[in-house]
């Protein structure tokens, strides 16, 4: 499991960063008031790589844009999600992850010199966790974006590495901060991304959803890095399209690195972000006093009734399917509410049943009871062949 | 999934109880199975916490590990599982068979049986896999010697968890696999993976529906996860504070304390995995219900030859499996599981109409009633005159066969039927011509009754169970030096038996 680090309580609500953005303050505005006056939570890379995977969700765009706590929004709806962290994994996370820089990064460097043939003993070391002990997210960015620039800039050959750096990527036509538990290190005139998971690679062979997951998450970082890079005017080919991803080798937990090509991820990761519906278009669908807010009292308890916040939830479209289950804090809410849906069977089932949208369709269509209007006529056709199949082997009708 | 099991999906959700996608059981289950339900420490590559075994269902069997990132106690943890696990695999080799298999009906000694290991989920498979791969090298004389059962403990877990590729192999089955292939739920696969949520939409509690029942399950404080993983909450609040007192209790050598904390540690692993224990064996029953495929013996003997061989290996001394298959040893396994899986699904679809009822929506297989026959019919058109009966079948099924193609029947597998014409007048059902040959007697009238008369309900897929010549492939001496060239044999090095487990 990937920890977080420096998950500061300290954050102050952004405001957007473009100086004639007008629009965007409005746009910040309406997501602080969605929010409620609480701190935001910020983006990281998992959060995205889900955003991507279910483009469609208007509900978790909007509720990841506006840095809203899904975990308690969910659990005060009723519908706390199925998902903890166990501290043996957390422990075992941090542990690894402190081996890795131990020492100065010794067992870092020792992967280094074997997977970028690093020709020097040592490298710089640059921890970004704070600026000048300011922790908000303006000044780590914006010394995270100077000492990038810096590095960028040198044609100094020797290896820095920066740990904890604060990143920035637009999603849906808004800048987003983004908190990753990377390391980007520079040799020569090249920038790598170096992530760091606490799954064991055995045999050469890992957990396939797991490695999946630690590839996209890279991905986004990458594109992160070469869009901060890109915006003090470097090319693309300034960051690594491959990463070094370090995990426990067998059943050790001595460090082994393997390095991972991301251009395909980085293409759909492109492209998912493309379709991204801008925020404040998705917004303008919105009744104007929306909010999630939980109206907390000054004793912490929550005074926001549980019927009102459920209301204001399904004002926002979701689009459900059993993979959040896996991703999102939302999903027993969204679960429940996509009840009766063919979506809620899994995608298979969806497209099988001719992706017809409800599940009593299905079967109206299935026994011949409905009309099937022009777009569903070949899954009636379809539909009522496995019924009659079915009805001839069991006997009895659908 | 098919829009058949789709369908069954959907009408599940409405009738909030599960509904069957299969008529007969496509599995093999032992009259005495062994149930394995493992925990694995949270964020560990295989680090074992619990475990409840047993082959009989008021007896389980509960090992613990007081903690499970201490090397000692796992290898102690792996001792005793072995002393649980070896004796009743090493039983079934007890009576042997004498038996005419293969192509060539040559004789072959076999175990009479062969055990069957339950597990209740794909990822208990995996972690089977895993304190296989993690065991099986180690050595039990020089540095970290461990017991002489483990390593052997190793290669058994190993081979059982490498025969679930085996399409229809019943050697080690998951409970949540065996159930979804014969009931479709109202939820989606994902959630079938929840074997409380899964027995709750089949057999649901009296008073609750499926549906209800799949609800409840979900709560982990009535139904913890099945495992291998525990439930995080569980993690935190009762198994870390636990564990630290055992932990505590080593430290002072304080042995009164240590054994109340380790009585408390196995009393709450005990109630994370009695409900599991409880679900397995519900599932056994559930699976009972059903009566047996008509391919599953056959399949079952296949199990059991593959169990003999083991046996043998393992008598003779043979090396543990490799890390890595060979070049040549990975492209045979994946031909024969192809070959296998094509076998195994048409076995599936022969012996179970409503399997077949899948195969005849996609259009690979067509079932009606003859129209007319003519069973005498000769072919003379040859040198020498040959028995062709033909005979009209009337189908509903969309027929994608074409004209020159040859059907099977599962009624008689040994028949070709080869397809002449088929005509599908619009609207109405299609007439399909068919010309038999082979499994009519030797003379030039058919024996009686191998010949479907009219009236008969029939059914031709375009797929068979025949026996397929294996492809050809290299010797491993002689792999191509596109696939790394000749194999050097693999020797067990001491750097295999000495790898760090921590």
């Amino acid at each position: 499991m990937a920890l977080r680090v420096g998950e500061a309580a300290t954050r102050r609500v952004s405001i957007g960063f473009r100086p004639e953005g007008g629009a965007v303050n409005v746009t910040e505005a309406r997501l602080d008031r969605i929010r409620g006056p609480i701190q935001p939570r910020n983006h990281n890379a998992r959060t995205i790589a889900a955003l991507s995977s279910n483009p469609g969700c208007a509900r978790r765009a909007v509720m990841d844009a506006a840095g809203v706590d899904k975990q308690q929004v969910a659990a005060h709806a009723g519908f706390p999600a199925p998902f903890g962290q166990s501290r043996f994994a957390l422990s075992r996370g941090n542990a690894f992850e402190a081996q890795v820089k131990a020492d100065g990064c010794a067992e870092l460097l020792r992967l280094l010199r074997e997977h970028l043939d690093l020709p020097i003993p040592e490298a710089s070391y640059a921890d970004l966790e704070e600026a000048g002990g300011n922790t908000s997210r303006e000044a780590r960015y914006a010394r995270t974006r100077a000492l990038l620039a810096r590095a960028a800039a040198s044609g100094d050959d020797a290896g820095t590495m920066f740990d904890h750096p604060l990143l920035r990527l637009g999603v849906g036509g808004r800048p987003v901060y983004l908190e990753p538990d990377l390391l980007a290190f520079k040799l020569g005139h090249q920038f790598h991304v170096v992530e760091i998971k606490s799954f064991a690679v055995i045999d050469g062979q890992a957990d396939g959803d797991k490695v999946a997951a630690a590839v996209i998450q890279s991905a986004v970082y990458v594109l992160a890095l070469r869009q901060v890079l890109g915006e003090l005017g470097c090319g693309p080919d300034l960051v690594a399209d491959e990463v070094l991803l370090v995990c426990p080798e067998n059943f050790a937990s001595r460090p082994a690195g393997a390095a991972l090509d991301v251009r395909r991820q980085l293409t759909v990761l492109r492209r998912q972000l493309a379709r991204l519906e801008r925020i404040d278009s998705l917004l303008e669908a919105l009744p104007p006093g929306l909010t999630f807010d939980l109206a907390r009292g000054p004793d912490g308890a929550v005074q926001r009734p549980r019927a009102e916040l459920a209301d204001a939830l399904a004002v926002v479209p979701a689009r459900y399917t059993p993979d959040c289950l896996a991703s999102c804090e939302m999903c027993f809410f969204c679960r429940q509410e996509a009840a009766g849906t063919t979506a809620a069977l899994g995608v298979t089932a969806l497209e099988d049943l001719g992706g017809v949208e409800h599940i009593a369709t299905a079967l109206h269509l299935a026994r011949g009871s409905a009309d099937a209007p022009g777009v569903q006529a070949e899954a009636a056709v379809l539909l009522r062949a496995a019924a009659r199949l079915r009805q001839e082997c069991l006997g009895e009708a659908v | 999934m098919t829009t058949l099991t789709s369908l069954a999906r959907a009408r599940a959700a409405e009738r909030g109880h599960a509904e069957p996608v299969c008529t007969v059981r496509h599995l093999h289950l032992s009259d005495r199975p062994l149930v394995f339900v493992p925990l694995t420490l949270a964020g560990e590559a295989c680090a074992p916490l619990a475990a409840m075994i047993g082959d009989d269902p008021r007896a389980p069997r509960l090992l613990t590990v007081a903690q499970p990132r201490n090397r000692d106690q796992r290898f102690a943890f792996t001792a005793e599982l072995a002393a649980a696990v070896i004796p009743y695999l090493e039983g079934f080799s007890a009576a042997s068979e004498t038996v005419l298999a293969g192509p060539g009906r040559e004789e072959r000694t076999r175990y009479c049986d062969a055990p069957q290991v339950l597990v209740p989920g794909p990822a208990a498979i995996t972690f089977t896999r895993m304190l296989g791969r993690s065991t099986r090298f180690r050595r039990t004389d020089g540095p970290y010697p461990v017991p002489a059962l483990v390593p052997l403990l190793g290669r058994w877990l190993t081979f059982l968890a490498e025969h679930t590729e085996i399409p229809g192999s019943c050697l080690l089955v998951a409970a949540t696999d065996a159930l979804s292939l014969h009931w479709a739920t109202g939820q989606s696969p994902a959630e079938d993976l929840n074997l409380a949520a899964l027995t709750g939409w089949i057999s649901p509690p009296a008073g609750l529906t499926g549906s209800q029942a799949a609800a409840v399950a979900e709560d982990p404080l009535t139904w913890p996860p099945a495992g291998p993983a525990t439930d995080p909450t569980f993690d935190n609040e009762v198994l870390a504070p636990l564990m630290e007192a055992c932990d505590r209790a080593a430290v002072s050598g304080d042995e009164p304390a240590m054994r109340r904390a380790r009585l408390a540690l196995d009393q709450a692993l005990r109630s994370q995995l009695i409900p599991a224990w409880e679900l397995m064996w519900q599932a056994v029953g559930l699976l009972r219900s059903l009566p047996p495929g008509g391919h599953v013996a056959a399949r079952w003997d296949a199990d059991k030859d593959a169990f003999t061989f083991h046996a043998g290996h393992l008598r003779d001394g043979g090396p543990p499996q490799p890390r890595r298959d060979s070049a040549v040893a990975a492209a045979r396994r994946l031909a024969r599981l192809e070959r296998l899986q094509a076998s195994y699904g048409a076995q599936r679809a022969f012996d179970d109409p409503l399997v077949m009822a899948e195969r005849r929506l996609a259009g690979e297989a067509f079932a009606g009633r003859v129209t007319a026959a003519e069973p005498g019919r000769v072919d003379r058109s040859g040198r020498r005159a040959v028995l062709r009966p033909r005979v009209t079948v009337e189908t509903s099924d969309p027929v994608l066969a074409e004209e020159g193609s040859v059907v099977t029947s599962p009624a008689r597998p040994a028949q070709e039927a080869r397809i002449v014409s088929v005509s599908m007048p619009g609207g109405r059902p299609a007439q399909v011509v068919l010309e038999l040959s082979k499994g009519m007697g030797r003379g030039l009238t058919a024996v009686a009754g191998s010949v479907p008369a009219p009236g008969e309900q029939v059914c031709y897929a375009t797929f068979h169970d025949g026996y397929q010549p294996p492809p050809a492939f290299p010797e491993p001496d002689q792999t191509p030096w596109t696939h790394g060239g000749p194999l050097q044999p693999y020797v067990p090095s001491d750097e295999d038996a000495q790898e760090a487990w921590s």
